[in-house]
């Protein structure tokens, strides 16, 4: 018998009583993917809800700086348990590492989210919101293999360079049968439609456009205070989306 | 103790394999515990001890052997092989403790004794892993 990884085996069951896995992703990087997912789980948060965020951005983790929560050293019990910081369960490599590097390569970033899978005690949520990185790399794929009822909400701007790289991710996601929530816009300028082409990306697949999250000058000062971020236009405007395509399907 | 969850892994592993070799018990598991992670081999036993006859009763009292292998690791940059002593030897409580949780952060926090580069590649010696099962 070649040696066995005990670890795959248990992701399942960490994940037991979880109802809803949704990886934040696009492919590129910043489109605003962790804004989108901290502003989500905030929400989500907001409505009483049982939330978790898994920043899986293993080499720049920024969930712990946008929701300003402190990097500690998680509480053990049979696991680690995501410490729960505004309504919300978070986990992140800057838990362990504070603001160090993690220089890491293929094999190491899939080692250390296997790890994390396993060894993270999430209890009884209603989301798990997950954080995806750029790319449609080792974590991608990860999630993909390991958090089997996970589906994804694809972020995009007005772009033709993330556009493209969005088709690539949706194509890819496609292949494996992962199911998209839907498509959303992030950073629409004032005055500006929807833009044409990532409405007919998603028309052209049939999947739910969840509307323009727009480009928010408040946002920024913002971040790190959950309060204030959750009075942004960004987060009314992303609370409305929530509303409309994640608790309407619950209700 | 997070080693609990990596026992449960282990019981959860061993179970399948078994099922999948056709063992209708099991009697002995030989379980690697890498060097790097640090994980204590008494503590180890006993978190198997008691989680793996709730994962499953064909699990209880079986012949546990748990082995600790030396963690060899080797720099990508310049070539030195090197063991985690030459690689570790200013690591705080804390740093030793990420390391514990999650292995990579080797790279945080250990560097290449001839080099000083955290691009080193772990040759062996990881984590924990499932080496045999025995059973009839």
């Amino acid at each position: 018998m070649n040696n066995l990884d005990p670890r795959p085996g248990v992701i399942d069951r960490r994940l037991d009583a979880v109802e809803r896995l949704v990886a934040v992703s696009g492919g590129k990087g910043g489109i605003g993917k962790s804004v989108v997912s901290a502003g989500l789980a905030l929400v989500l948060a907001r409505q009483g809800l049982r939330v978790g965020l898994l920043d899986l951005d293993l080499t720049g983790p920024c969930g712990h700086l946008i929701l300003g929560i402190d990097t500690s050293f998680p509480e053990e019990s049979f696991g680690l348990i995501p410490p729960l910081a505004h309504g919300i369960r978070f986990m992140s490599i800057s838990c362990f590492t504070g603001a160090e590097a993690a220089p890491l390569r293929g094999a190491d970033v899939s080692n250390a989210i296997i790890e994390l899978l396993t060894i993270v005690q999430w209890g009884r949520l209603d989301y798990l919101i997950i954080d995806m990185p750029p790319g449609l790399g080792d974590a991608l794929l990860d999630a993909v293999r390991l958090l089997r009822r996970s589906e994804f909400l694809i972020v995009s701007t007005a772009s033709r360079v993330v556009v493209q790289t969005v088709q690539r991710t949706l194509r890819l996601l496609d292949m494996v049968q992962v199911p998209v929530a839907g498509i959303v816009e992030n950073m629409q300028r004032d005055g500006y439609a929807a833009d044409p082409d990532i409405r007919a990306l998603a028309r052209d697949r049939g999947l739910p456009f969840w509307g323009s999250l727009p480009f928010d000058a408040c946002l920024e000062p913002a971040v790190g205070d959950p309060e204030a971020l959750a009075c942004t236009a960004f987060a009314q405007a992303l609370g409305k989306m929530v509303r409309s395509h994640l608790l309407a399907a619950r209700d | 103790m997070h080693e609990f969850a990596l026992a449960e892994g282990v019981a959860v592993t061993a179970v399948q394999a078994a099922r999948k070799e056709g063992l209708q018990r099991i009697t002995r598991l030989t379980v690697g515990i890498g060097e790097l992670q640090q994980i204590e081999r008494e503590l180890f036993t006993g978190a198997l001890r008691e989680v793996m006859p709730a994962i499953h009763p064909q699990l209880a009292g079986v012949e546990l052997e748990l082995i600790v292998r030396p963690a060899r690791l080797r720099c990508r940059a310049c070539g030195q092989p090197f063991d985690l002593q030459a690689g570790n030897s200013e690591l705080t409580e804390d740093q030793a403790e990420a390391i514990h949780f999650v292995p990579e952060l080797a790279h945080t926090y250990l560097r290449c004794p001839a080099c000083g580069s955290p691009d080193f590649e772990v040759m062996e010696g990881r984590g924990v892993w499932l080496e045999e099962i025995e059973g009839a």
